[in-house]
């Protein structure tokens, strides 16, 4: 005969509620490890899908992830010009938070170096890839964006031809691919009356030079278009991306790469880890220590349920005593009962979490090996939880039955 | 039984009977003290009783005269402050000292029932007798089927599958009765276990405790404040102010 069982039978719906709030709390623990690996997944997935072998920044940099980087376009065919390299694309990614149907809009702009890249590698749910120089764009689901829907960013207009799924960037932003071009253009756009002042304060600086008074044509261009005047840079990229010959020794693309002074060339791999290192780590360790926290007020929890429901019944727990029940017994009707609480506690906390899950807005990421691990420390919990009733019922005198 | 023979040197004082004679229980010279200096209570002052096997005693007095006191002391469920406890002939608690594990001991040995019915809530009329029987190591389906035989004995059989909480006190107090006998213990202890019984059942139960004492061959001493049951009795046992007023020996046990 099992006497947990048998009490657990008679209290049911205590032992439910009990049961729903430990999975709830459980439910969290698990929430929290699949927020810790959703963040890892979602800061390493751009390097991860781009498929680049070399990324090439600006020199003394940590990559576009961790800080500014900003290298000329021209740099581009520099690259290209090595031996052993099959593809050389300039990576344009930012963030921007528009309005659309007047809510506010967030989402990270990936430019695609057209028309060597139009987009092919992202895993469409629907529509194409881009398939002209400008003004198209796909979009990640999660953006709430519909095909063929058409948004305005800055003074054009850019039409929805795809649609992603789960493709977000380190901060949790929908990505949204446009060409590099019109990702540029996004990035720099500026309001006219900004560039109209723009354009009259280089007139005017022009102006007061002498270069100004001798060069009429100089002094027109200052006020004319940007493009136009050749002593100004053209705008810059975050790196640029390097794809080599399968056979290609990798090593030696990299020292040669390494002796150009005005870059730092990073491996796939390494930009991984100078993401995780650096631009996510702190987020990680967050994440890590309150899941620990999380789990030691489960236990504590736990253990103070295990420690009423054991009170509750300490008048039979003496009277088992009295008529000669061996510990084992005592203890096997309380440590049975934190288990069963537990397992089930951990059942519901899968359960609710494949419902609730997918409406966080981050991705949460139940792992099996994460999973496995939290059905370990739930056992481990419940039976540290249930020391303290254990303790409580040792305590009991058999004679108690008697007052 | 050498064992026995060795303790008497010590002091029972009494010739060594012949083995189906070994007293079920004896308290020797027991004295419980409750708390100290001022609020210090001598709930019993040296008593020394003796039961024969197969042997019903009444142990009777007024309110507070330590009657539970020496019963629960005999139990092993509450340590004298002095003397001896020898229960079948083996020494089992010297002072506060326990001799052996006397939790095993009272589970193989002896049967308890109370005033209250002390039943498991969450166990069934039958479980809370199969309980019993379980934790002395009785497979599952023999404590079954003993705990049905005992509960149709005590006339609630047909309560069996119903928990405690829908019984009334009478048959509460029968299923704890039959939790008592379930392990056919030499030795049963019963405070005032009639007391939620009206008169005809309170004397049914007596009168089961008598035919499985005399069945059994067990001791049987019952605390009871009802005095018509008392035919029932082998022995009449009285107390006031923790001493016995009657002598503890019955004569015509031991010719003494
Ligand atoms: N736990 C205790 N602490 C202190 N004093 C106690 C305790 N238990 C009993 N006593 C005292 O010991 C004396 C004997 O008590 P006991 O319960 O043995 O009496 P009783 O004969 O069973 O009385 P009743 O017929 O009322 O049950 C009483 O004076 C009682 O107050
Ligand atoms: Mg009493």
């Amino acid at each position: 005969m099992n006497l947990a069982v048998r009490d657990i039978r008679h209290n049911f719906s205590r032992f439910v509620f009990t049961t729903v709030g430990i999975g709830l709390l459980l439910m969290v623990v698990m929430g929290m490890a699949g927020i810790y690996r959703g963040l890892i997944f979602e800061a390493t997935l751009l390097v991860d899908r781009i498929g680049a072998d070399l990324w090439v920044v600006q020199g003394n940099t940590r990559g576009p992830f961790a800080e500014l980087s900003r290298i000329p376009v021209s740099l581009e065919n520099r690259v290209r010009a090595l031996p052993e390299i099959i593809r050389a694309r300039r990576f344009v990614n930012h963030s921007i938070q528009r309005e659309h149907h007047g809510k506010p809009l967030r989402l990270m702009v990936q430019g695609l170096a057209w028309p060597d890249d139009k987009g092919e590698w992202v895993s469409l749910v629907a529509g194409r890839p881009l398939g002209q120089a400008h003004f198209e764009m796909i979009a990640d689901r999660s953006l709430g964006l519909a095909l063929d829907e058409r948004v305005k960013f800055g003074k054009d207009v850019y039409r929805v031809v795809g649609l992603t799924t789960g493709m977000s960037g380190i901060a949790g932003d929908g990505l949204a691919f446009f060409t590099a071009s019109d990702a540029m253009t996004i990035q720099f756009d500026s309001p006219s009356e900004a560039i109209r002042l723009d354009r009259s304060a280089r007139l005017a600086r022009t102006e007061n030079q002498d270069l100004g008074h001798t060069q009429p044509l100089l002094l027109e261009r200052a006020g004319g278009l940007s493009s136009g005047i050749a002593e100004l840079p053209r705008p810059q990229v975050s790196a640029i991306l390097v794809s080599l010959n399968p056979s290609a020794d990798i090593d030696r693309v990299i020292s040669t790469l390494s002796t150009w002074p005005d870059i730092t060339v990073y491996t796939a791999q390494q930009q991984k880890d100078l993401l995780l290192s650096g631009t996510v780590d702190k987020s990680r360790r967050q994440l890590g220590l309150f899941s620990v926290l999380l789990i030691i007020i489960s236990t504590i929890i736990i253990a103070l349920i295990m420690y009423t429901l054991t009170l509750d019944k300490i008048h039979d727990i003496a009277l088992l005593k009295l008529i000669g029940a061996r510990n084992r017994v005592i203890v096997g009707l309380i440590l049975q009962q934190a288990l069963l609480m537990g397992a089930f506690g951990y059942g519901l906390a899968w359960w609710f979490g494949q419902y609730l899950f997918p409406y966080f807005p981050r991705r949460v990421m139940l792992e099996t090996p994460d999973l496995i691990k939290l059905a370990f420390i739930t056992v481990l919990i419940s039976m540290l939880a249930s020391l303290l009733g254990i303790w409580k019922a040792m305590q009991v005198e058999p004679n108690t039955v008697l007052a | 039984m050498e064992s026995y023979a060795g303790r008497t040197e010590h002091g029972t004082g009494l010739m060594t009977p012949p083995t189906h004679q070994i007293p079920s229980i004896e308290a020797i010279s027991v004295t419980k003290i409750y708390g100290q200096g001022q609020t210090e209570v001598i709930a019993l002052n040296d008593v020394t009783l003796r039961v024969a096997p197969g042997e019903v005693v009444a142990l009777l007095g007024p309110s507070g005269a330590g009657k539970s006191t020496l019963l629960t002391a005999m139990a092993l469920i509450n340590p004298p402050t002095s003397g001896r406890i020898i229960i079948s002939g083996e020494l089992v608690m010297e002072g506060a000292d326990a001799k052996i594990d006397l939790r095993a001991f009272r589970r193989r040995h002896l049967g308890f029932v109370f005033q209250k019915a002390n039943l498991i809530p969450f166990l069934t009329a039958l479980e809370n007798v199969q309980v019993a029987l379980e934790i002395n190591d009785t497979p599952a389906h023999i404590a079954r089927k003993r705990a049905m035989y005992l509960l149709d004995h005590l006339g609630i059989a047909d309560r069996a599958d119903n928990l405690p909480d829908a019984l009334s006190g009478g048959q509460q107090q029968r299923v704890a009765v039959a939790r008592a006998l379930a392990n056919k213990p030499s030795l049963i202890l019963a405070d005032e276990p009639t007391a939620a019984l009206d008169s005809h059942r309170g004397r049914q139960v007596m009168e089961l405790f008598a035919q499985v004492a005399h069945e059994s061959n067990s001791g049987v001493i019952v605390v009871t404040h009802d005095t018509r049951a008392l035919d029932v009795f082998d022995r009449i046992v009285e107390m006031e102010d923790g001493r016995l007023l009657t002598p503890s020996v019955s004569s015509a046990e031991y010719g003494d």
